[in-house]
């Protein structure tokens, strides 16, 4: 049977988790995408001393484990003086601090392919209309190109934020206290196997009402379509 | 700094190359079991049954919706209480240590299925429907439909999908390093530990990975021509 008086005994431990969680998410999920748009530009240029850094970036991060990337940020730098003893410290020595930062860099670059597709999969006619027009090529990016490669890739995206929120149970292997981190302590010390549920259960609901909000948001941002 | 990652008693060489050894081996198994469950389970989310199309889709709405860290967890800790429960009906209460490689699969396997069980039932709704109708003209039987028309297509429209879960299979066996598989990361985590320069053993464990995710694009490249042989490329 169940033992219900371990939630009302450790309820504030899951819900301060939740809320670092949910933190980390979103913040990684914006700062990640406005990283992204960017780094997609680069990625889809002709011009190789733009396309290189972008593909080398986004080939090394979707290429290796996030906990790895976690492990290099957290415990990798403070391998360094120069690092240890510079104004960068405080942030970089910070536990939480390098969590926000592995989950911003690795979305980043999940977000910038999933763009490209977007940005590829824009119809021709358009872009070549926005030239006719006279459009500058910055003007174009920002009124053509990035709103319509954001409405294309936008299921695409929700995806990589549910990817994202489920990564981010990583960060409690640098000592984050997050959701996973508080379920890891509360269950290390019951030893009672209900608490990896009651886990499981917040993160499904989480995951579960992102999925709604995406779907929402993207109604509304193709609202002007015919076909919606 | 390279000392330590020399071959032999001075440096972590030859650790680090038998953690990344028992790291493919991981995946490899974990993917042989993945397949399987996702196989079973795209058929059964193909069938006439209710039943089992529920449960197949419970199945996999609840691994997707979850952490694959609280997976590994689960089945680790999960599968030791249950062995302790089951060893004390034959009065055995000795502590019992599941094997960490047989929880990893387990755990990969789990994950892998679920969503390969999408990427199988996809494919499998993919081969166009005149190509089995032809083939029931020509009195095939439902065997002969499914081994002869079906499954030889199938393997096209799944590769790039299985290929992408390869990469995320071949990324999540780090995961399996936190219960204390000696694969790449825990050795990469021993040396760093012991001679103080973590940045340089994680980024070698970096490296390690990433020629490993080179390769698998490579093989998936094979194996994607091959299967689209015979077949027109796209304009």
């Amino acid at each position: 049977m169940p033992d219900f008086s371990l939630i009302t005994q450790y309820g504030d431990r899951f819900w301060d988790g939740t809320l670092i969680t949910l933190k980390l998410v979103f913040l990684s999920s914006i700062i990640g995408l406005m990283i992204a748009l960017p780094l997609a530009l680069a990625r889809s240029s002709k011009k190789r001393r733009y396309w290189i850094p972008a593909y080398s970036y986004i080939y090394f991060f979707r290429g290796t484990p996030l906990l790895i990337q976690l492990f290099i940020l957290y415990y990798g730098l403070g391998q360094f003086p120069m690092i240890t003893e510079s104004f960068l410290w405080p942030v970089l020595g910070d536990a939480e601090w390098c969590g926000l930062i592995g989950l911003t860099l690795n979305t980043a670059a999940y977000t910038a392919e999933i763009l490209r597709g977007g940005i590829r999969a824009i119809p021709r006619g358009e872009i070549e209309a926005a030239k006719a027009f006279g459009m500058s090529w910055g003007l174009m990016q920002r009124r053509i190109v990035l709103p319509r490669a954001l409405r294309i890739a936008w299921p695409a995206y929700g995806n990589e934020v549910i990817l994202l929120l489920k990564g981010s149970a990583l960060v409690s292997t640098i000592t984050v206290w997050d959701l996973m981190g508080e379920t890891r302590s509360v269950f290390s010390r019951t030893y009672a196997l209900e608490i990896f549920l009651y886990a499981a259960i917040i993160y499904f609901l989480l995951t579960f009402v992102l999925t709604r909000v995406f779907n929402l948001i993207e109604k509304r941002i193709n609202r002007y379509l015919v076909c919606y | 700094m390279f000392e330590y990652l020399s071959y032999g008693d001075t440096g972590f060489g030859d650790e680090l190359l038998a953690g990344t050894l028992l790291t493919l081996e991981l995946a490899l198994v974990s993917l042989a079991v993945g397949i399987f469950l996702g196989l079973i389970t795209a058929a059964a989310k193909l069938s006439q049954n209710r039943f089992y199309r529920t449960l197949a889709h419970l199945y996999t709405e609840v691994v997707r919706g979850i952490p694959e860290m609280l997976v590994v967890l689960v089945v680790f800790f999960g599968a030791s209480v249950l062995i302790q429960i089951v060893a004390t009906w034959f009065d055995y209460n000795e502590y019992i240590e599941v094997n960490a490689f047989v929880a990893g699969v387990f755990a990969l396997g789990l994950v892998f299925g679920a969503f390969s069980s999408e990427v199988f039932r996809g494919a499998f709704l993919a081969v166009p429907k005149g190509q089995l109708e032809a083939a029931v003209a020509c009195g095939m039987s439902n065997w002969q439909v499914f081994h002869r028309i079906r499954l030889p297509q199938m393997w096209r429209f799944a590769i790039p999908g299985l290929g992408n879960l390869w990469m995320v299979l071949l990324k999540d066996t780090s995961l399996i390093s936190i219960i204390a598989l000696d694969e790449l990361l825990r050795w990469s985590k021993v040396a760093a530990e012991t001679s103080k320069q973590p940045f340089t053993f994680y980024i070698a464990a970096a490296a390690i990975y990433l020629f490993l995710t080179i390769l698998s694009d490579l093989v998936r490249n094979y194996f994607e021509a091959k299967a689209n042989r015979g077949i027109a490329p796209h304009a």
